[in-house]
């Protein structure tokens, strides 16, 4: 065996290499960016609950914070800065609902249901919630 | 056609480095090769102190995982005639500290393979008058999850385990799974109070690379996210519903 060049190395020890984790991993391969980037978006679904106990706060308080609230949501810069967030929402959910045949496994008749009945399933009860949610808001 | 491919190989030799450097090998090109062919050419031919792990050669043993061209493979299952014109770059799987050159050290993931109870587990200690019989529908439900190899590319896919290594990681609560699915196990509960730790199936964000990478197509990924759904029914039905009925 040649002279030792590692100092730190003692003979029959084993001595491991430790990988450090670079700060930008997630650029690495795209499939770590897309998922980083659906991580991401959770930021937008937590604020768009803030928008929303924000305005049944200024509901709460009367006509005039209502108003004032409704005048915020229609300057210019706030009206692009939803629109954004409400396409960013957009595609978490498309993702978050493209992943729920990957945990439910539902069996009918001893036989499993396919995972396109199930994420079909999925789609209609979300354009059930959001026809819904339309009808309240527009159609009342 | 290529005469010849280059590879880049990972070398790891802690008596003479304190972190690794890339060494290139120029290897005769063969259309039936694959990376762990050229590997073993380099071994007998041109450097014998590359260091690697390899037995079956047929895609069986799970030794053979290392980073191939940054992704996770099985280097007897990947033409080295996929990769041309090259160079191919070669390197042990991450996620594992680095024993020498291509082999990581596995201690850790052993370690917890046995903390998840890998074997049928039953509450009765008498040995059965006869065998316990199973239907085919029965095997069907863990089947897939049965065809683990423990060739780590799971855990070398997976962010997650190498930025929070007390994570169980893919493959051991995918085999957890597998013995939960099966008719003639009795231990799920004693998986469950490993598994619904914040180190078990709570750490896993669902990236989902592991199942991309699985030779075996066991979906390490869909076996995790059904664990979570199994932890949290459990944990509504203890919420829920009075003793006794759980």
């Amino acid at each position: 065996m040649g002279k030792a060049l590692n100092p730190s190395y003692k003979l029959y020890h084993p001595k491991w290499y430790r990988r450090r984790m670079p700060i930008f991993w997630w650029l690495g391969r795209f499939s770590y960016t897309k998922f980083i980037t659906r991580e991401l978006t959770s930021v937008c679904v937590a604020y768009s609950a803030v928008v929303l106990l924000v305005q049944i706060w200024a509901l709460g308080r009367g006509e005039d914070a209502y108003r004032g609230f409704v005048d915020w949501l229609r300057l210019p810069g706030v009206l692009w800065f939803h629109l954004a967030v409400f396409f960013i929402v957009l595609l978490h959910s498309i993702t978050w609902l493209n992943l729920a045949p990957k945990a439910l496994v539902l069996h009918l008749a001893g036989r499993r249901v396919p995972d396109t009945v199930i994420l079909a399933g999925h789609y209609l009860a979300w354009l059930a919630a959001s026809g819904l949610v339309a009808w309240l808001l527009i159609g009342t | 056609m290529e005469k010849s491919v280059i590879l880049q190989v990972r070398r790891y030799r802690p008596e003479a480095e304190t972190e690794p450097t890339w060494q290139s090998f120029e290897v005769p090109f063969q259309r039936d090769w694959m990376v762990l062919d050229a590997l073993n050419y380099i071994k007998d031919r041109l450097d014998g102190s590359l260091t690697y792990r390899w037995a079956c050669r047929m895609g069986v043993c799970g030794s053979c995982g290392m980073m191939v061209n940054g992704n996770p493979v099985l280097t007897c299952a990947t033409y080295v005639e996929s990769l041309l014109p090259g160079p191919i770059r070669v390197e042990p799987l991450k996620g594992f500290p680095v024993i020498r050159d291509l082999v990581g050290d596995l201690t850790d993931f052993l370690a917890k393979l046995e903390r998840v109870q890998p074997w049928i587990v039953r509450q009765d200690q008498q040995v059965p008058a006869a065998e316990h019989l199973q239907t085919p529908e029965q095997l069907a439900e863990y089947k897939q999850y049965s065809m683990c190899i423990n060739c780590m590319l799971c855990y070398a896919a997976c962010p997650i385990y190498e930025l929070e290594p007390a994570f169980i990681g893919p493959a051991a609560i995918a085999l957890a799974q597998r013995y939960n699915m099966d008719s003639r196990d009795q231990g799920a509960q004693n998986r469950m109070d490993v598994l619904s730790q914040h180190d078990g199936i709570w750490s896993c964000t669902f990236v989902g690379e592991c199942s991309v990478v699985c030779p075996k197509n066991v979906d390490p990924a869909g076996a995790i996210q059904r664990y979570k759904v199994a932890a949290t029914v459990d944990w509504f039905k203890s919420l829920l519903l009075p003793w006794g009925k759980r």
